[in-house]
């Protein structure tokens, strides 16, 4: 339900997060569009992620993170779709299945003291090390939210780092025909 | 390869093959190319404006009561900048629009150039859609696309922001049948859910012991068929129907299924008949909070079916049990269809015991004021206006306040397009541009703007336009010297304290409109008044008629915010009980 200053108190759906997948025109003003549409809404993103995935249609997918009860994410969906540029809006979640992936690049402060602790921890959450012209530690690690959101708790506990992150993308894993 | 033309004669072109009569705009810097086309042509009448945002409430009233798509042009900068009320009010009432905004040659953009703005920046949120055209070889298809997208689906503005540059630079021009839009940019109905969906909500309506129709705007947008099927469809049940504000002339006053309109203001007995209904029908409207007050006492016992064509309306405010995505016209003569088909009766008796109980409401008599004196009654005025137009092809506009909720109460509406109103946004100054747009739509046709003193005083500077362009527009204002509707509330709600409601130094708005080289005409009292309206139906130039009424009238009956639909006030005297009038205060 809207958040409207009549609204009936007795609201008892539960807030989720939920992945929404928007395909859109890949045309000026498209992504402004739609977060406009969340802040003018009063609509939460937790996080926004937008790449073009076609080279021939001029396709972008944008990859929002939102978070509120199933009455306010279908209003999001159809709002959504009131875009004059948005093609298609996919709730991963109603989806059923579905796969997510975010990256994260961590700049390390290393020492002689933490080295050890530092790369065996690394070792253990598959983090890459990225070469880098000025030979400083950086890693690059991929996957699900959680385990980025773990190997950046216990990475802060051994020291400090800088950390940049993609934001979750997240496909629908459903078998489907290549027609389609 | 086709002749080559510049971006402004492409603009001219367009519009042309759009079938565009008339374009209502004021001139400036960034459009100068575009007013230099216009002046080599004849296509295309041009009408000026004294202010943009009258232009584009202007425009409003065209479309409105053509159901054409109305066109603007105004500049850059401030140009555009005046026309944001205009275009967040045809967004809320859904009024097909294509403006044109003249943007700073490309290579300033950013630059915080003269008269620049970023204009698409600012209206992405109240229009359908918006372009800033940087190639001239794409204008043309801009502009066909504007037009469809205005017109499609749920009916908006779109507004087209072409720089300087692009309107010298040569480029060649497409026609509208060569440009193919592709399909996700437009709205398409899914007609094989939706069968399932109209076959649910007909047998659903035929089973139904206490039915209403609760009738849109959305019906009116959908032309002139669409309120045809509806008062056939309205007829073979034999309910009851009210309608919105946004949905009078659906169904005529006079139809012996009408309850009137619904609300905040609306009839007592339409409102106690949404909230016992046991099936209600709502064709075309949004369950607006000016309809439903307290969202949970609204019709709390009845199924509800919501034909809509746009989907974000569906369960937004109130859940309803047979949704169905489409456009009135083709919705509703499926309905028919399959009530004939089914060979469907509803149940007579119930519907006569319904019916019985509905008559008993009426007999409350909601409408009914103390109407002594020799003082004018704003209520008797709109009354009188009706009785003395009701014979000639009128279209009534008004702005927003206490004289719009009377015109909406007492004036009768027997057909749609008639009555132009700014319902969602609720803008003061909309109802003389929307008379303007409306009479050069209809040369012919009587137009009376029903004013407040407050809300003419907006776009007052219109009378200019009106009487250059000799439209004999009527404006015909309830002048109680007060912002009635915020008195109204500052009576019930704030202990009477009348905090800025009080419209000091009025203009003599008899000699105003002398000054505009118009008629104006005044009634003071109940004597005076048959004569003044009469006057001013028969004076064939632009008239202002000052009615002066009494000062502290309240609008009755009223749902108070916070309130339910079976909780109406019906005069002053009947209080709102304390916890809803403290919880109501807060809202709007």
């Amino acid at each position: 339900m809207n958040k409207s200053v009549y609204d009936s108190p007795d609201q008892v759906s539960e807030i989720k997060r939920h992945i929404l997948t928007v395909l859109v025109d890949n045309e000026p003003g498209v992504l402004a569009r739609v977060i406009g549409m969340f802040s003018g809404r009063g609509y939460n993103i937790d996080s926004l992620n937008v790449a073009e995935v076609s080279n021939d249609e001029n396709i972008s997918r944008i990859t929002i993170v939102t978070h509120g009860t199933s009455e306010v994410v279908s209003q999001i969906e159809k709002q959504l779709l009131r875009i004059v540029p948005v093609h298609s809006v996919t709730n991963l979640d109603q989806e059923g299945s579905s796969v997510e992936a975010e990256v994260a690049l961590v700049y390390i402060y290393i020492s002689d003291t933490n080295k050890k602790k530092v790369y065996q921890l690394c070792d253990l959450y598959r983090a890459r090390k990225i070469e880098n012209e000025n030979n400083t530690t950086i890693f690059e690690i991929a996957g699900a939210s959680e385990r980025v959101n773990r190997f950046i708790k216990e990475i802060n506990e051994i020291t400090k780092v800088e950390i940049v992150r993609s934001g979750p993308v997240a496909i629908s894993s459903i078998q489907k025909n290549e027609e389609e | 390869m086709s002749k080559e033309i510049t971006g402004a004669e492409i603009v001219l072109k367009s519009l042309a093959e759009q079938g565009v009569e008339v374009v209502f705009g004021y001139p400036g810097g960034a459009v100068l190319p575009i007013y230099d086309t216009l002046f080599k042509q004849n296509s295309i009448k041009h009408i000026l404006v004294r202010q943009e945002g009258g232009a584009i409430h202007a425009a409003e009233g065209y479309a409105r009561s053509t159901g054409k798509t109305g066109v603007v042009l105004v500049t850059s900068g401030p140009g555009a900048t005046n026309v944001v009320t205009g275009l967040t009010d045809a967004m809320m009432d859904s009024v097909p629009i294509v403006c044109i905004t003249g943007q700073v040659p490309q290579h300033l953009i950013g630059s915080d150039a003269f008269q620049e703005c970023d204009t698409t920046g600012i209206t992405r949120p109240c229009t359908k859609h918006n372009y800033l055209v940087k190639d001239v070889n794409k204008l043309s298809s801009v502009f066909h696309e504007a037009f469809t997208i205005a017109q499609n689906g749920r009916p908006g503005p779109v507004l087209i922001d072409i720089p300087k540059d692009v309107q010298f630079a040569s480029g060649t021009y497409e026609e509208k049948s060569k440009i193919i839009i592709p399909s996700h940019r437009l709205f398409e109905p899914s007609p094989d859910f939706e069968k399932n969906k109209i076959e649910e909500a007909v047998e659903l309506i035929s089973k139904a012991k206490k039915p209403i129709f609760y009738i849109g705007g959305g019906c009116i947008n959908s032309g002139p068929k669409a309120s045809k099927l509806v008062r056939e469809f309205i007829n073979i049940v034999g309910s009851p129907v009210t309608m919105t504000l946004m949905g009078l002339g659906v169904v005529g006053s006079s139809d012996k299924n009408s309850l009137g309109m619904l609300g905040m203001h609306g009839m007592y007995e339409a409102n106690m008949a949404m909230h016992e209904c046991d099936v209600m029908i709502n064709i075309g409207a949004r369950f607006d909070d000016r309809v439903t007050g307290r969202l949970d006492a609204f019709s709390p016992n009845s199924k509800k079916i919501h034909i809509d064509i746009d989907e974000s309306n569906i369960n937004k405010t109130i859940n309803v049990d047979v949704p169905i995505i489409g456009d009135v016209k083709q919705v509703v003569e499926k309905m028919i269809g399959v009530w004939q088909d089914k060979k469907y009766k509803i149940d007579t008796e119930s519907l006569k015991l319904w019916w019985d109980k509905i008559n008993k409401w009426k007999e409350v008599d909601c409408l009914n004021y103390n109407n002594e004196g020799k003082q004018i009654k704003p209520q008797y005025a709109v009354q009188r206006l009706y009785e003395l137009t009701k014979n000639t092809k009128t279209f009534i506009t008004t702005e927003v306040g206490q004289h719009q909720m009377w015109a909406a109460q007492f004036y009768k509406f027997e057909e749609p397009n008639r009555w132009l109103t700014s319902g969602g946004l609720g803008t003061m100054g909309y109802g003389f541009p929307a008379a303007i747009g409306a009479q050069v739509g209809h040369p012919d046709a009587l137009v009376v703007d029903i004013a407040g003193d407050a809300s003419i005083l907006m776009n007052i500077q219109e009378m200019s336009t009106a009487v250059q362009y000799r439209l004999p527009v009527k404006i015909f204002i309830l002048n109680n010297e007060y912002m009635g509707m915020v008195r109204q509330w500052q009576e019930l709600l704030h202990g009477g304290r009348y905090s800025e409601s009080y419209t000091d130094s009025l203009p003599d708005f008899v000699k105003l409109a002398d000054s505009y080289k118009a008629v104006g005409l005044r009634a003071k009292t109940t004597d005076e008044l048959d004569d003044v309206i009469t006057q001013m139906i028969e004076t064939k130039n632009t008239v202002i008629a000052d009615i002066w009424v009494t000062k502290e009238e309240n609008c009755f009956p009223m749902i108070q915010s916070g309130s339910a639909h079976n909780e109406m006030m019906l005069s002053k005297d009947q209080k709102q009980d304390k916890k809803s009038a403290e919880k109501g205060k807060i809202l709007v």
